[in-house]
């Protein structure tokens, strides 16, 4: 008994210490945490009062409160849904390409000795220019006549006013745009791989195909994840490589671009507000997902999947 | 088990040779220990024999068959890191049959084979933990484990020990010693520590800036070393190197004059500057000494005594008499750290019975044989005396 009372009194200074020290923590989060709510906070819950409202500039008389039918009437919308879908296959497509080229990029910018610094600043030029100005490039070079790209093309066809290739596009445009970060975030994962780890696997009888599977990506996972997660979430919001190339014709637009059209072109608070909020909602998700993935593949983590 | 021959291997990283023409005859199933300072080629060496490095000059062979352009995957050699190596997204059975899986074996095989790595290693308990869940010394019988599995010619190991602490790190040395005799693996063991170096290995390769001072057992190097570098690098305490002059009649040193002995070279009628050898261990109390062999006394005021219970070391400091300065030994001062090899005036340090009387500030009087003294080139760092083995 005796000896067992110092140690529970010292355990309880440590968590006294502790609950000190995140007291300490959340003070000095607050301010920041503060402006963040004001300045995020406020148009989100602005935009979800507006999504519960007739609201059309054009008839402003007639603003009145609808509850959800708002959200009825674009869910039940076939642009809406033709617009997720075009949003979401663009994403998908163009996270995956960039997955593979990041990787690729990645590992060759890991491995090279000589020019390192050299082969890094050229593959980061994409990033560095501006999405809008290389949209235009990208529009130029595809529009017949003009084009160096447009004409590679058989003759007659306008690649930029067709569903399909106008998608396809706008995906290039995308991945050649944000690939660099890509591989950026995954050079960062591939440092995490203990080079001894590499040499160990290669003496346990591993070729190089077998090392990257089994070794090097599981170690690479958390990296991986964010990087997905990062670019996942800035594809879904896509929107002005689409309103610089296509413009949403031929039902190339994106849901970022509806919505656009329906608050500033429609002058419809309401609808576009609706939009925005389902946006957000969406996002939110993807969100979720990827960090439940997260919280179950964490390294050292209980129950992690075999 | 294999015999593994390494003919003039060389490596150079651009303009720096990291190893240069390393020849070497590894028995099959022999225990080989790599020892030198830091950056004198021992982890190159050992990754030339793995395949991790490529050989710049000369001919690696294994069991006769030259391997230099094989990758590791194809040279059956398995590889203890220091850091263990182990792979944290997997379980320690899954480390332990990783080279298995890789192998193709079925499952059922592996798991039998696991099985036996883990019993041999008192790992049964924790198969199914990840490495981060372990110990130390767990981790390191895990990375043994996953060596030793796949039954391969040869195991290397680069300083598997140095990340235990020191009463583990003796405990792991009987198991990697014995573990090596049940297996008859032959073996290639890279340490910075001498006692590991003595105790574990049949033979040991002492190397310098990429060169190999010397090649011998244990008892080999510590009776006969053949220079400055490996005399001092052999043997805890260190030896003792003081200056002095060869001449006709004998050895004129801090001590006092030595007579020629038996191993020392004929002195010449002009005075040679000879640097001077004696171990710790060669000295006696002369209080303690029965019968009144022949052989040099010297009386000193002692410095500090350490007593270990089975024996006293004591030191001298030697005042007016100036330290040895070799660029032989600084390399060896720097490795291990110690300021007394570098400091400005002379060391004696002795090794005597614990029934000594030896106390700090008093006057004592010490013997040794001048049959046990080494002398050595001070430019060369040659040894000059020729002993002869014992027993
Ligand atoms: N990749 C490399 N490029 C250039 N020089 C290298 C490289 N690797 C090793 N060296 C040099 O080769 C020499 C031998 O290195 P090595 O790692 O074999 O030493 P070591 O004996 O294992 O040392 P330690 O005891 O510190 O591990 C050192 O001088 C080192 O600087
Ligand atoms: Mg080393």
């Amino acid at each position: 008994m005796s000896t067992r009372a110092p140690a529970r009194h010292a355990r309880r200074r440590i968590s006294e210490e502790k609950t000190a020290q995140r007291r300490l923590a959340l003070w000095l989060c607050a301010p920041a945490a503060l402006i963040m709510l004001l300045v995020t906070g406020w148009p989100i819950l602005y935009a979800v009062l507006l999504s519960l409202q007739r609201y059309d500039l054009r008839f402003p008389d007639e603003r009145a409160w609808v509850g959800l039918s708002n959200y009825a009437a674009v869910l039940t919308d076939p642009f809406w849904w033709n617009a997720f879908w075009v949003t979401v296959v663009i994403t998908v497509i163009s996270v995956a390409i960039e997955l593979v080229l990041g990787m690729l990029l990645a590992l060759a910018m890991y491995r090279t000795l000589i020019g390192r610094g050299v082969i890094r600043t050229l593959v980061l030029i994409p990033y560095g220019i501006v999405t809008v100005v290389a949209a235009y490039g990208w529009r130029y070079a595809w529009t017949p006549g003009t084009g160096w790209l447009a004409g590679a093309l058989p003759p007659g066809s306008a690649p930029l006013t067709e569903k399909i290739p106008g998608v396809a596009i706008i995906i290039l445009a995308e991945v050649w745009k944000t690939t660099p970060f890509m591989a950026l975030l995954l050079m960062a994962g591939l440092a995490l791989v203990p080079d001894d780890l590499l040499k160990a696997a290669s003496m346990d009888g591993a070729t190089a195909w077998q090392r990257f599977w089994q070794v090097t990506l599981p170690l690479m996972r958390p990296a991986i994840l964010v990087a997905l997660l990062f670019r996942t979430l800035d594809a879904f919001r896509i929107f002005d490589n689409i309103y610089v190339l296509t413009g949403g014709a031929a039902d190339t637009g994106s849901v970022s671009l509806l919505a656009y059209r329906n608050l500033i072109g429609g002058l419809n608070l309401g609808i576009g507000s609706t939009m925005s909020v389902l946006i957000f909602l969406t996002v939110a998700a993807i969100s979720v997902l990827f960090i439940r993935a997260f919280g179950i593949s964490a390294p050292g983590t209980q129950g992690e999947r075999r | 088990m294999a015999e593994i021959v390494l003919d003039k291997v060389t490596k150079r990283y651009g303009d720096t040779v990291a190893v240069a023409e390393f020849s070497l005859h590894i028995a099959d199933g022999e225990f080989i220990i790599l020892v030198g300072p830091s950056g004198s080629g021992k982890s190159t060496v050992l990754n030339m024999i793995a395949g991790l490095e490529d050989i710049t000059e000369g001919e690696l062979r294994i069991d006769g068959e030259r391997v230099n352009e094989r990758a590791p995957r194809d040279r059956d050699i398995a590889m203890i890191f220091q850091s263990y190596a182990l792979y944290p997204h997997m379980t320690v059975a899954q480390n332990i049959g990783f080279p298995l899986k890789l192998a193709g074996l079925d499952k059922a095989a592996i798991a039998e084979k696991v099985e036996h790595a883990a019993r041999l290693l008192g790992l049964t308990p924790y198969l199914d933990r990840k490495p981060a869940q372990l110990s130390g010394g767990q981790r390191q019988r895990v990375a043994m484990g996953r060596a030793i599995v796949r039954s391969p010619k040869a195991f290397l190991m680069d300083e598997p020990l140095s990340n235990l602490d020191a009463k583990l790190r003796v405990q792991m040395r009987t198991t990697i010693s014995r573990l090596q005799k049940d297996l008859g693996t032959t073996t290639v063991y890279v340490t910075h520590d001498q006692v590991e170096a003595m105790t574990l290995g049949d033979r040991i390769v002492i190397m310098r800036d990429g060169v190999i001072q010397q090649v011998g057992t244990p008892q080999e190097l510590y009776d006969r070393p053949r220079n400055l570098f490996v005399a001092g690098f052999i043997g805890s305490p260190p030896m003792n190197f003081l200056p002095g002059e060869l001449t006709v009649d004998g050895v004129r040193t801090p001590l006092g004059t030595i007579p020629l002995g038996s191993q020392m070279p004929r002195g010449t009628v002009e005075p040679r500057r000879v640097i001077l050898g004696i171990r710790p261990e060669a000295f006696e109390d002369a209080e303690l000494m029965r019968d009144r062999e022949p052989g040099v006394f010297y009386t000193g005021t002692v410095d500090i005594v350490e007593s270990l219970g089975a024996e006293k070391i004591a030191f001298f400091d030697l005042g007016a008499v100036e330290a040895v300065r070799s660029e032989h030994l600084e390399a060896l001062s720097r490795d291990r750290g110690t300021q007394d090899m570098a400091a400005e005036s002379a060391q004696l340090t002795v090794r005597l019975d614990a029934k000594s009387k030896a106390a700090e500030g008093r006057p004592l009087k010490v013997w040794f044989s001048p049959e046990s003294v080494y002398l050595f080139d001070p430019d060369s760092g040659a040894t000059l005396t020729e002993h002869v083995v014992a027993g």
